[in-house]
This record gives C-alpha cells, sequence and structure tokens, in this order.
C-alpha cells in the first residue's frame, strides 16, 4: 500500500460538456504542505472537491491517505477536514455551537480535542456567543478551521482559504498552516495567488485542468534559466506597449510598479534596452537584471501553454 | 443516536432564532384557522326573491308571507307580469323569482290544483340549488297548511315537480345542527397541518444547500439516515405541536365536538405527517434553491387542497376526478379527521385510510432517500 497523503492518476472530472480535470497526475508524500496554484478556473477547486470526497470523479483514481476517494470515502471522512472556499457553516448559530456541533457529529468533545485548535480558537474565544455570521471575514476562517480541525484530521484540505483575505491576515493564515503543519497533519492548499507558493513545501501549477509542473519553490525558481530585467519608466503603459512590440522581446509582464522582461538574445542586454527605450521618448528608465521569483516562473510556464 | 440527538437540537435551534419563520410557524395558521373557518361557511341566507303575484288574493298572500317568514329568503321585490322579474335578475336584484298565475286561488279552489313558477339564477351552482331546495320546503309546507284548511284534494304543484304526495322528513346525524364550522375547522386544521410540514420540510435542506452549509455536512462521516432524521424529526413535532394548537382553538372557540378517540387521531397524524414531510424531502431533493421548492411545493398543494374534499365534496367531481383524489394525501386525513372527530369512529374504521397512508409515507421516504446522496 502506498503511503502517499495524495495519489491521484488520469483523474477526470467533467460538467456537461466542461472539462473541469483533464487527467490529473499528481503524488502529494505525507507531512507536507502542498500548493495548488492556478488562476481562476484552472481547476484547482475541482481537484479538491474530488479529493474530499464531495463529487465522484469521471475517469481515473485517486486516493487520499492510501482510501480509494470512491470506494472507501467513508473512511476518508473521517481521517479529513475540510474548508471550502465559500464559508459554510451556520451563521444562525454561533461560535461556540458550531464548534460543539461539528465536534458531536465526530463523536468527540471540543475539550478532549482542546489541544489541536488551542492557538487558533483562543483567538475568537472571547466572541464564541456571537453568531458566526457576525464574525469579520479573518474570524470567520478561523472559526471555520477550528471546525475543520476539531475531530483530529490526518490531512486538511483548504480551498482558496485566503480569497479575499487582507494581507495580515492572510500571513496569519500561513503562520497558522506552518504550526498544523508541524504537529503532523498534511495539508492541501489551494490559491490564485502566486506569491503564496513560496510558503508551501510544495507546488503543483494547475491551469486548464491540466498539471503544468510540480516542484519546490526553490526548484521552480532554479529551473528559470534566462535572465531577467525590471524595467520602468515614467509612463508605464506606453513603456509595455514599447516592449512588447520590441522585435528582440521575449515576454512581457506587468509586475508590481515594474515590467518584467526577457528578451530573445539571452546576453546581457540592460545597456541595449535603455538605448531603446531612450530612442522612445521615455524618461525616467531603469533597467536592472534580477533573479527570477515564483511567480516569473509560473508566468513563464503558463505562457509556453498557450 | 448521540449524532441525531445533536443534529435535533441543531436545528431546533435554528427554527426558533429564524425571526422571520417563528411567527410564520406558529401565529399565522391559528390566524388561518379562526379566518377561515368563520368565512368558508356554505350556508345561503337572504336570497333575493321578486315575487310576482298576478292573482292577488287571500292564497297567494299567505304564499308571499310564509317565505317573507322563511330566514332564507328576503323579498326584494314584488310586481306583475314577468318580465319584471326578468328585469330584476338581470340587474341582479334578485336570485330567483316566483310568479303565481292569474287566477291562482279560483283554480286551486275549484280544480284542486294550479301550478307556479320558479326562475333561478344559476350562475352559482351551489346557491341555486339551495334556493331550489330552500323554495320547495316552503311551498311545500305551504301546501300542507292549505291542505288543512280546505281538504286534502288541494294541492300545489311546482312547475318542475310532481305533486308533492310524500313528505320527506330529515335527521342530520353527527352534525345534527347544520353546523358548518364543525364540518370545516377539523378540514382546514388538517390544511395547515400540511402547508406547515409540506413547506417547512421542502425548504429546509434546499436552503442548506443554497447556502452551501451542505458542503460543511457532507464531508463529515454522517449517515444518510441520521442526517434525514435530524431533519425531518424538527418539523415532526412542530406538525405536532401545530395539530394540538388547532385541537384546542377548535375546542375552545369553536365548540366542535371531539367524539372519537384522540390518542388515535394523534396517531394516524403522526404517520400523515412522515408522509407530507417525504413529500417536502422529496422535492427538496429535486430542487437547487428555496424558490424552486417553494412553488413546486404550492403547486402540489394547491391541486391536492382543491381536490381535498374540503371546498368540493369529492363525490360531486367527475368520475375521473375522484380516482385522481386518491392520491391526494390530504383527503385521506380530512376523511379520518372528520370520522374520528365527529362521528366516532375507531381504529377498523380507519383502517385502509391507516394503511394507504402508510404505504404512501414509506413510497415517498424511500424515493426521498434514494434521491437523496450526499456526493452530489
Amino acid at each position: 500500500m502506498t503511503n502517499l497523503a495524495i495519489k491521484t492518476e488520469n483523474l477526470t472530472k467533467r460538467y456537461g460538456s466542461l472539462e473541469a480535470l483533464k487527467g490529473v497526475d499528481l503524488e502529494v508524500p505525507p507531512g507536507f504542505l502542498f500548493g495548488i496554484i492556478g488562476p481562476d478556473g484552472a481547476g484547482k477547486t475541482s481537484l479538491i472537491r474530488t479529493l474530499a470526497t464531495l463529487v465522484l470523479p469521471d475517469g481515473g483514481r485517486a486516493s487520499v491517505l492510501g482510501h480509494d476517494v470512491v470506494a472507501e470515502y467513508r473512511s476518508i471522512r473521517n481521517k479529513m477536514g475540510y474548508m471550502p472556499g465559500r464559508f459554510s457553516l451556520y451563521q444562525d448559530l454561533s461560535v461556540l455551537e458550531n464548534l460543539q456541533l461539528f465536534a458531536s457529529i465526530y463523536d468527540t468533545t471540543i475539550e478532549k480535542n482542546y489541544h489541536l485548535i488551542k492557538d487558533i480558537y483562543q483567538q475568537i474565544e472571547p466572541f464564541k456567543h456571537r453568531r458566526a455570521g457576525q464574525l469579520s471575514g479573518g474570524m470567520k476562517q478561523k472559526l471555520a478551521l477550528s471546525c475543520a480541525l476539531i475531530h483530529e484530521p490526518e490531512i486538511l484540505f483548504l480551498d482558496e482559504p485566503t480569497t479575499g483575505v487582507d494581507p495580515v491576515s492572510r500571513n496569519e493564515f500561513w503562520e497558522m498552516l506552518e504550526d498544523l503543519k508541524k504537529k503532523g497533519i498534511s495539508i492541501l492548499v489551494s490559491t490564485p495567488y502566486m506569491d503564496e507558493a513560496k510558503l508551501c513545501d510544495m507546488v503543483a501549477l494547475i491551469q486548464n485542468g491540466t498539471i503544468l509542473s510540480v516542484n519546490t519553490p526553490a526548484e521552480i525558481v532554479d529551473s528559470y534559466n534566462t535572465p531577467l530585467y525590471a524595467i520602468k519608466a515614467t509612463n508605464k503603459y506606453q513603456l509595455l506597449k514599447d516592449l512588447k512590440s520590441y522585435s528582440y522581446a521575449a515576454s512581457v509582464f506587468p509586475f508590481g510598479e515594474y515590467i518584467h522582461y526577457t528578451d530573445q538574445r539571452g546576453l546581457n542586454v540592460v545597456e541595449e534596452l535603455k538605448k531603446h527605450l531612450e530612442a522612445n521618448n521615455h524618461s525616467g528608465i531603469e533597467v536592472v537584471s534580477i533573479a527570477p521569483t515564483v511567480e516569473d516562473c509560473f508566468m513563464a510556464l503558463m505562457d509556453e501553454q498557450v | 443516536m448521540r449524532i441525531i440527538y445533536y443534529l435535533v437540537k441543531k436545528e431546533l435551534l435554528q427554527i426558533f432564532r429564524n425571526k422571520g419563520m417563528l411567527p410564520i410557524i406558529f401565529v399565522i395558521p391559528i390566524i388561518q384557522l379562526v379566518i377561515l373557518s368563520n368565512a368558508a361557511d356554505f350556508e345561503i341566507k337572504n336570497l333575493k326573491l321578486y315575487f310576482i303575484d298576478n292573482d292577488h288574493s287571500a292564497f297567494s298572500r299567505l304564499l308571499q308571507s310564509k317565505l317573507e317568514g322563511s330566514q332564507y329568503f328576503m323579498i326584494t321585490g314584488s310586481g306583475l307580469g314577468s318580465q319584471n322579474g326578468d328585469a330584476a335578475m338581470q340587474n341582479d336584484l334578485a336570485d330567483l323569482v316566483i310568479e303565481l298565475p292569474r287566477g291562482f286561488e279560483k283554480k286551486l279552489m275549484r280544480e284542486g290544483f294550479d301550478k307556479i313558477q320558479l326562475r333561478i339564477n344559476a350562475i352559482d351552482g351551489t346557491k341555486a340549488g339551495l334556493a331550489s331546495i330552500y323554495a320547495s320546503e316552503v311551498i311545500s309546507d305551504y301546501n300542507r297548511e292549505i291542505r288543512d284548511r280546505y281538504g286534502a284534494s288541494r294541492s300545489l304543484i311546482l312547475d318542475h315537480t310532481e305533486g308533492n304526495k310524500i313528505e320527506i322528513t330529515y335527521s342530520n346525524w353527527y352534525n345534527p345542527d347544520l353546523n358548518y364550522k364543525t364540518f370545516m375547522v377539523p378540514g382546514i386544521l388538517v390544511l395547515l397541518v400540511t402547508m406547515i410540514g409540506a413547506f417547512l420540510s421542502s425548504m429546509n435542506i434546499v436552503r442548506e444547500k443554497e447556502i452551501g452549509t451542505i458542503e460543511q455536512i457532507n464531508v463529515t462521516p454522517i449517515k444518510k439516515h441520521q442526517f434525514i432524521i435530524g431533519k425531518l424529526f424538527p418539523f415532526w413535532l412542530l406538525g405536532l405541536v401545530e395539530l394540538s394548537i388547532g385541537f384546542l382553538i377548535a375546542w375552545l372557540v369553536f365548540e366542535v365536538p371531539f367524539i372519537g378517540n384522540i390518542f388515535l387521531l394523534y396517531g394516524f397524524a403522526a404517520l400523515y405527517l412522515l408522509l407530507i414531510l417525504g413529500m417536502g424531502l422529496f422535492i427538496s431533493t429535486l430542487t437547487q434553491t428555496q424558490q424552486q421548492a417553494m412553488f413546486i411545493s404550492w403547486f402540489f398543494l394547491v391541486v391536492f387542497i382543491l381536490m381535498s374534499g374540503l371546498f368540493t365534496a369529492i363525490e360531486n367531481m367527475p368520475v375521473w376526478a375522484q380516482k385522481v383524489t386518491l392520491f391526494n394525501p390530504i383527503r385521506y386525513f380530512i376523511e379520518v379527521v372528520r370520522m374520528v372527530m365527529l362521528k366516532g369512529s375507531g381504529l377498523f374504521e380507519v383502517r385502509w385510510h391507516i394503511l394507504i397512508v402508510l404505504l404512501y409515507a414509506i413510497a415517498l421516504n424511500g424515493l426521498a432517500v434514494f434521491r437523496y446522496r450526499k456526493t452530489v
């Protein structure tokens, strides 16, 4: 028997004519904080819902903790925690009532497993008699995570937990995940934010229902072997247009206040670029050679796909 | 068991916290019961009568005063000639016209009989039927009086009937005063319990689908039957509480007699609620939003209510419609409520009703459970 936390083979899922998953092969080792990163509509939610035994796959196989998602779904449900993208606890029940309900559904009590949720739950405990619907976004998320953890799961599925959450709460949330991982819980988390990739142990990039690559964040950056330039000028829009129409341009992406650029020539072209831009009447020009981030690698990978 | 207990507790908490639903569940049915039972009165009094007396004799005046004296009629006009009566009916000033021919008294005295004419506005069939019955009653009473006074050979023949040689006397069993409330209140009570049960259960699971909470429940190891029992039990309980409140009102406000065994009725109601909740559950497995569930329940309930035998006697329906009512659960409960409450029927008399409702409940719940899959 495999000791992988998650294993899928040629997993497919379709909704009518829409193919949400086109043969996904994935192996997630136990105890990993594994990220699934991809744009909206890439198939992240379909993959997580299939693994969480909420929908049946149309083809291929998938197993979680060695249990088949179709035949042995009941064993999986006892061992996993799931947090859907949309807040799905009872808004008209209080924090405590929600937690009690989920504890009793799993035939356990809050007291028994308090140690598991202590760090997270303590932050919302002062509001335990408040209705869940009246909590702030960050607090709702902590409650949802507490409810997903109350039965001591071996694996956690988190579907876009940080979407629509402020940057401070996002950081906090990732710290919580790090702590949970230390307790030996395998975590599968999906996110549309590429900057969160570097916080994972391993990252799978998914697009159009296909996994493009599975790597550690460091490997991803290492695999990026073309020189990358960050370019800035006063008129950013004009700059973007000019760079895109530049005959040597390989890729051009807006990235914060800079534009990330790669060149087909593969040499150090800082000076040439400066000259080219000056010739096009740009002012405040800044061209620096930089080290790539995970996001650059993904943009490049996704570009290759298209 | 522990899990079901917690699910029921959660459901009850949610119901009692829902400030919008609570009044709907308890106050509105009570108000409806009180209002509907007073309004749904089929008794017709004060029918507008146009009296055409072409004879102006002692005999004709006697008939007029008899009609006037009846609580059913109100003479709104009188005159000579048919056309006046027709005009009155045309202008909705008369529900019926009675016309006595010229020489009415003379013919009755000499030949021993005469004919009078009765014309009835039959736009409302029920009303027309009743008007005809009431008028016949008054006229046969008049007949009797004439015979007593002037000898048995004299009789009046209504235009559309043969001579009234046989007298009919009535005795109304089980509802001696023909009190409509006695008849209607138990039926309306059934409707209210049905509506509450069907609407609440059909909208409940679909609500969890709509707001997404069913996802979080579905990933847990909860078993189908636990979830469904947890969902239906609170509404089953509510239905019985509702029924009890209704019985109390029927007894205190309307003084409806309760002749049969109350436990038999509760037993039947418990079974009946299972059927209704199963129907609601089935609807909620077919729908995606509360709106859809509401409309589908509404559609079925309207058909069931109108064909329940409460507003139109099932015996009056065409044969095919009578057959359709065999599939109407409300029909059975209304029959049983009336039989047990008013007639004092026992278990043996309602055994077929019990069997049918039981089979129906098993079928609907089975279908609902089959349709309800945790992995959507």
